[in-house]
């Protein structure tokens, strides 16, 4: 299972490929793809966007769903979906607390 | 300090004025980000893990009051209310935005700064001993050689496009404080017998996936030949170095595929042809750039003070801070205070909006309005008179910056590591925040004494572990973070690749080993005074290995 994720250009947040090809700012909030086409076909939208300049840095990355939720399996993307571990009021955490 | 000439001023503009083209171009559509990157790149804006990242040149660490004061403001109104000071000197900010970063540039140039040579592959910033024009065992001031270096190298035409990054050094003492031997080129100003100065030329060291101490080519270049000698370095690095394979770009590969005698010659040949040319350096030249960083003036005074004395008997984290935070000064009275940016648990090089202001009144307050940035990421007041100290404390710890560990185990260089490196294949500011946390009481790290403790991240070594006395490599093994341990490593006058100690340990184990190799060194010295790379030194891997996987 595979979700897109990129940079939005113009402020550089992190952001994943969302139902109806909108780019959003919760992975939990992202499009889930399974299988070489779909992927493909999503990351065709990604490249899109990209030469739209809406966003950059598009790229596939691993999840699975835990509970309904889903989770990157990889250290790295699961940092990057929620904001550096050194500075939980930071990134996409501090911004789940207040939303 | 230096001061901008007209053309520095309207080079840094025209830069700026050609980046806020270029942004308004890729936002209409006109640069494609393949396009845009290298230029994005060469005004030190790279894209991290969680946003834009903005690295901004300290040329050789120095700086004054109303530039950290300009760091401060473009962190709160740009960014996230802090910065991040790097082991090149520099400050890189985590979270600006594109469409920001052109007023930003505006707003550094406005007091003389800007982020070009902070990235791309071109003659970076020359860093330089922090205590540059005050250290008591210092030969001359390297920043005047550092400028003459920049000058020559800001937007150098046949160096714009080199197979890879190139990076100088220079001390101008003994002792040396800016890890020379680790560099593309490093310089450790000298005397002949005539007494006149020059340089020592090392060439090829480096970092990154392949550590390599520099090779000595010169044992007394003059002064008046450093750019001619160092564009024959360059030119045969540009011509001969390799494009076929970023890992194996950098000069530290063409020192040893080809071999230092033939390098050499090759080095020497091409500058015998430019030796007399434009870039012979007039010694009015060098007077006049010297000029710029002509020490303020300082009037000898008394070497104790009743003041510092009568405080240190009663006061023990002043004592603490006295005893690892200064450096003696060439002038009778004063001293260079080390602000420690490693706050017990905290993260290394971290400064606040707030911070950087207090930094800025201090500096103009008690230190001649003059500041440094470290490689070890710390903040260096280089000019305090000694009874000022009082004082400067307590102002120091209500800002929260009075650590008394300049070169203890908490004093940890850590690169930024997973937590906002794109590159990045593990945490390194955790386990530095964790280190700190075990070893943090005054005691102990005073017990422990001198011990360099140094992590990166990734294989690119940023957090220079290969030349710490103690180096962490985080990597990452079957999705998990794993680090590997390095022994013996050092970046001083007597430079050192550590060596991997074995297997590495998980992100829970890893902290308890440093604890093992601490025990170990403990047990063994000979005495408090022989710090923990001596005994290494003196007794070999042995014992720690032994200490850490048991009897083989």
């Amino acid at each position: 299972m595979k979700v897109i994720t990129a940079n939005r250009l113009l402020n550089g947040d992190v952001v994943w490929l969302g139902a109806g090809k909108t780019w959003v700012e919760r992975i939990t909030l992202a499009e889930v793809f399974d299988g070489t086409d779909a992927v493909a076909d999503a990351l065709a939208v990604g490249a899109a966007a990209e030469k739209n300049q809406e966003v950059v840095g598009v790229y596939e990355m691993d999840v699975a769903v835990e509970d309904g939720v889903i989770v990157p399996v990889r250290l790295r993307e699961r940092i990057r979906a929620a904001g550096p571990t050194t500075h939980p009021n930071l990134g996409k955490q501090a911004q789940a607390v207040s939303a | 300090m230096y001061r901008y000439d007209e053309f520095d001023a309207s080079f840094v503009n025209q830069r700026t004025e050609q980046f806020k083209d270029q942004v308004r171009r890729r936002l209409a559509g006109e640069l494609s980000e393949d396009e845009f990157k290298p230029l994005r790149l060469m005004n030190g804006l790279y894209l991290q893990l969680h946003a834009y990242m903005l690295r901004v040149a300290i040329p050789y660490g120095t700086l004054n009051g109303r530039q950290m004061r300009k760091l401060a403001h473009i962190a709160r109104t740009y960014d996230k209310g802090y910065g991040h000071f790097t082991t090149r000197q520099n400050i890189q900010f985590n979270w600006p935005k594109l469409e920001d970063t052109p007023k930003i540039l505006e707003e550094l140039a406005e007091v003389e700064m800007h982020a070009i040579q902070t990235s791309g592959n071109c003659i970076r910033n020359v860093t330089a001993d922090h205590f540059a024009g005050a250290a008591a065992d210092e030969i001359a001031d390297p920043r005047p050689y550092a400028e003459i270096l920049r000058q020559w190298s800001s937007l150098h035409p046949e160096f714009s496009f080199l197979p890879r990054k190139f990076k100088i050094a220079i001390t101008g003492a003994p002792n040396d404080r800016a890890a020379v031997q680790v560099h593309d080129i490093g310089l450790q100003l000298t005397r002949n017998e005539a007494g006149e100065i020059g340089f020592e030329v090392f060439v090829g060291g480096g970092l990154g996936r392949t550590p390599m101490i520099g090779r000595k080519v010169r044992d007394f270049l003059p002064e008046e030949d450093l750019l001619a000698y160092s564009e024959a370095i360059l030119r045969v690095y540009n011509r001969y170095g390799r494009r076929d394979n970023k890992y194996k770009a950098r000069i530290k590969i063409l020192v040893h595929e080809t071999g230092l005698e033939e390098l050499k010659a090759d080095i020497e040949a091409e500058f015998e042809k430019i030796r007399f040319g434009v870039l012979r350096l007039p010694d009015e030249e060098v007077r006049r750039i010297e000029a710029y960083f002509a020490p303020p003036p300082l009037e000898v005074r008394a070497e104790t003070s009743a003041a510092v004395d009568a405080r240190r008997e009663s006061d023990a984290a002043f004592a603490q801070f006295v005893a690892h935070n200064l450096n003696p000064h060439r002038v009778p009275g004063y001293t260079s205070v080390t602000l420690s940016m490693k706050p017990i648990g905290g993260i290394p090089g971290d400064a606040s909006d707030a911070q950087m202001d207090v930094i800025a009144d201090l500096a103009e307050k008690f230190g001649h309005d003059e500041i440094r940035i470290s490689h070890e990421q710390n903040v260096i007041l280089p000019h305090v008179k000694l009874e000022d100290l009082p004082a400067l404390f307590d102002e120091l710890v209500a800002a929260e910056i009075a650590e008394g560990n300049a070169g203890l185990i908490t004093d940890i260089i850590a690169c930024p590591g997973m937590d906002f490196c794109a590159l990045a294949t593990a945490r390194s500011i955790p386990v530095a925040q964790r280190i700190s946390e075990r070893f943090g009481t005054p005691e102990r790290q005073a017990e422990i004494g001198e011990l360099k403790i140094k992590i990166s991240g990734c294989i690119n070594a940023c957090g220079h572990h290969h030349v710490g006395h103690i180096g962490i490599l985080g990597l990452e093994k079957k999705g998990e973070e794993f680090y590997q341990i390095t022994l013996g490593g050092s970046a001083n006058e007597n430079a050192s690749i550590g060596k991997i100690a074995g297997r590495g340990f998980s992100s829970e184990k890893v902290v308890d080993a440093i604890e093992t190799l601490v025990d170990t060194y403990l047990g063994l010295r000979e005495a408090k005074e022989e710090t923990f790379l001596e005994a290494y030194r003196r007794v070999g891997e042995e014992p720690f290995k032994e200490a850490l996987y048991g009897v083989a």
